[in-house]
């Protein structure tokens, strides 16, 4: 059985992997807009980001700009429904994404097998977040097109912001083109559509004096806040230049039940089985691993739920939950803090088993231009029952063969347990079976031939 | 007796081995839609546990089964209610035990209670349905739950097309379905959208449940082949504006919920023949 300081070190362990694996991971998001770039720049696109906290209809987007370029390729073009005030329009904080990220993240549970010999159980758990998605390259083209009404210009944070009405989307190409952003090829049959619905147009870029002065060597994320009766992400105009598949993660922050598309399957992401135990180290490849198999087998037409919980609590928990002081500025805006007494502190952690009215859904999903024809429109369900993928490694009891009568049955079912858990691993991963089985380095599970059965 | 009218006219030169088979179209019914669950449960991840099914058809049959000993009405059978407990199965979705039960029970309690001129008034299903997700908490519709698969879709309107055209009704399916896809085809058209959003939309096997399984239950709708085609086009206009004006979700069965009421006025405004169950093969029977 290990010792508290075995458990400690363990524990510490599995938290500089986390920070290893957040700081290491690049992601540059183009959800529901398209990166522009003014160069043939090759712009690396990973998993977008994007929180959605709505109630009624009040809606807030916060899109995570983790974009890695030139500053000034950076451009932003989102369909809105109104006329966004300048006070609709906020700069959010990075780490909140990276705080619901790891709050949310698929996780691994680790228990030790009890000595056979006495029963006794010993559990630990521990979490890791892990990094989704695959590299996808982007490449802008250049077209040509003409001009369009702004609605509204405004310098929020470092961000130029523009709010377009446009009644041809030849004209709204037009103007982005001649305004010195470059349109990839088909903007304006993808921009027509929402032409035609009477959206507006938030087009954002980088003031590069204004970004200068923030001190900062990265974009921070755009929020906006604004009644809307569809409940929807407008993915469509982000396809434009992409090549291969896009991944997008939606954290839908809800006052009531659990979030789904009601265009597309919502499914949950395989989880709560049992693994080899050599993957400990290497979970977030097996993650990756499994949703690509899992997403490229239902032809990336399926969206994933990876997580659904209320935010006051979690069991294993791969981070603290955030404070209502966090939530607000994840876009919460129904908290109790909104009228509760001014002077009350804003950063107090949640308690412990003291619900807050706000549950959280993360989305995953893998698509392409062809897998994904209509943007996401969505619900909120009225289901409560929560949901983590979770991944459970159990380690067998090191010891003593002879020290039981006991202990020849425990190692016989925990060779079958092995099967089982690199036939989990085989299924859900796609790996190679050989180099499954020399990794796991176990006692080699023969199973028998036919014939060694009749004549045992 | 006499020969069916309405313009189902397959119905009566199909080959001679089909008379072979039940008559009663809801036998097929059942028989497609427990093939429906059984594969939504096992390929589509539908969210549903075998608990809650077994605990529909087990209040489903029980509701049944105390409304005909209460009325006397024995040899109805358990047919209607097997084919509501699928339906319920096949949609309602709940975190609890106790919904889809209860449900069962209001479900098949509405047919003996909600009545009009010897009819009942609302499909059991479609009003369970939505009892459940406006007064219960911890239920729902999952409309995407069968994704949109052309594949699928072949299925869905194969078998559909066989129990409706048995009980001969397929001229509701097929008019519903040509309007709310030509609603949609204009909407694509108006908007500019590229023409895989129809097809998306055209292989929903929400949609087309709903247009082969629900729309079309011989007994809540007009009798008149003629009414029925106005009625069909209204649930699809209905569908349409719930979508795409309102953007509510779950619009099929929102506007067959909230049209249903016009039946029983379209039955006195332009009377037809009753329909009649184990009226199979061609012949109408009383």
């Amino acid at each position: 059985m290990p010792s508290l300081s075995a458990r400690r070190t363990r524990i510490a362990a599995s938290l500089a992997l986390l920070a290893v694996l957040a700081g290491g991971s690049p992601s540059a998001g183009a959800f529901c807009g398209f990166y522009v770039g003014k160069a043939d720049a090759k712009l690396f696109n990973e998993a977008s980001q994007v929180i959605l906290a709505r109630d009624g209809d009040r809606t807030v987007i916060s899109m995570r700009n983790d974009f890695k370029g030139e500053l000034t390729d950076f451009a932003l073009v989102v369909p809105v429904p109104v006329v966004l005030q300048e006070s609709q329009i906020h700069i959010g904080d990075p780490k909140i994404f990276e705080r619901i990220d790891a709050y949310s993240a698929p996780r691994l549970a680790e228990y030790f097998d009890p000595n056979p010999c006495e029963v006794r159980k010993m559990a630990r758990e521990m979490a890791m977040p892990a990094s989704a998605g695959a590299v996808l390259n982007q490449k802008a083209r250049r077209d040509q097109a003409l001009g369009v009404s702004v609605e509204a210009r405004y310098t929020v944070g470092e961000y130029d912001i523009v709010i377009l009405s446009a009644k041809e989307s030849n004209g709204l190409e037009t103007w982005l083109t001649r305004s010195g952003y470059r349109i990839p090829a088909g903007a304006s049959r993808a921009l027509q559509p929402y032409v035609r619905q009477g959206l507006k147009f938030f087009v954002a870029r980088v003031n590069l004096a204004e970004q200068a002065k923030t001190g900062f060597a990265y974009l921070r994320p755009l929020q906006f806040a604004f009644d809307y009766e569809r409940f929807m992400l407008p993915v469509r105009l982000g396809m434009l230049n992409a090549k291969g598949p896009q991944d997008l993660i939606v954290y839908a922050l809800t006052r009531n039940g659990r979030v789904e598309t009601t265009n597309y399957r919502t499914v949950r992401v395989p989880a709560d089985v049992e693994l080899p135990t050599y993957i400990r180290g290497e979970f977030s490849a097996v993650y990756k691993a499994l949703f690509d198999t899992q997403s490229k087998r239902e032809d990336y037409r399926v969206v994933w739920t990876e997580y659904f919980w209320d935010m006051a609590w979690c069991d294993p928990c791969a981070a603290d939950p955030l404070s209502p002081d966090e939530l607000r500025r994840a876009g919460v805006f129904w908290l109790d803090g909104d009228v509760s007494p001014a002077g009350a502190p804003a950063s107090e952690k949640p308690r412990a088993g003291g619900a807050q009215p706000v549950l959280l859904t993360r989305l995953h999903l893998r698509y392409t231009r062809d897998t994904l024809p209509e943007d996401l429109m969505f619900q909120e369900t009225r289901d409560r029952q929560n949901f983590q993928a979770r991944y459970v490694l159990r380690h067998p009891w090191q010891g003593d063969a002879a020290a039981c009568s006991e202990v020849k049955g425990y190692f016989d079912e925990v060779a079958a347990r092995q099967e089982r858990e690199a036939q989990t691993l085989l299924r859900l991963t796609g790996w190679d079976p050989d180099q499954v089985k020399t990794r796991m380095n176990t006692r080699p599970v023969a199973t028998p031939k036919w014939w060694e059965r009749l004549w045992r | 007796m006499m020969a069916a009218a309405g313009p189902s006219r397959w119905v009566q030169s199909r080959p001679r081995w089909l008379d072979r088979l039940p008559r009663d179209a809801r036998a097929f019914q059942i028989l497609f839609l427990a093939a429906l669950l059984t594969t939504g449960v096992l390929l589509r991840d539908f969210s549903v546990r075998p608990l809650q099914i077994a605990l529909t058809f087990a209040a489903g049959i029980a509701t049944q089964a105390f409304w005909l000993n209460r009325l006397g009405l024995q040899r109805k059978g358990f047919l209607s209610a097997i084919v509501t407990c699928c339906g319920l199965s096949l949609l309602l979705r709940s975190d609890m035990l106790w919904a889809h039960p209860l449900v069962a029970t209001l479900a098949m309690s509405s047919k003996f209670v909600l009545r009009i001129r010897g009819k009942h008034v609302y499909n059991p299903a479609n009003l369970g349905v939505i009892a459940a997700i406006t007064m219960l908490p911890g239920t729902w519709v999952s409309p995407g739950q069968w994704g949109s698969d052309l594949a699928l879709a072949v299925w869905f309107i194969a078998l559909g097309s066989i129990v409706t055209g048995r009980a001969r009704r397929l001229d509701i399916s097929w008019v519903f379905l040509a309007a709310y896809l030509g609603i949609v085809a204009l909407r694509v058209l108006l908007l500019g959208q590229p023409w895989a959003v129809w097809w998306h939309q055209l292989g929903s096997g929400a949609l087309l449940l709903f247009a082969f399984f629900m729309i079309s239950d011989p007994m809540t709708i007009p009798n008149r082949p003629g009414a029925r085609i106005v009625y069909a086009i209204a649930v699809a206009l209905g569908a349409a504006a719930w979508q795409y004006v309102l953007f509510k979700p779950n619009a099929l069965i929102w506007a067959l919920f909230l049209l249903t009421p016009v039946v029983p006025l379209l039955d006195r405004v332009w009377p037809g023949e009753r329909f009649a169950w184990r009226a199979g093969s061609g012949h109408s029977a009383g």
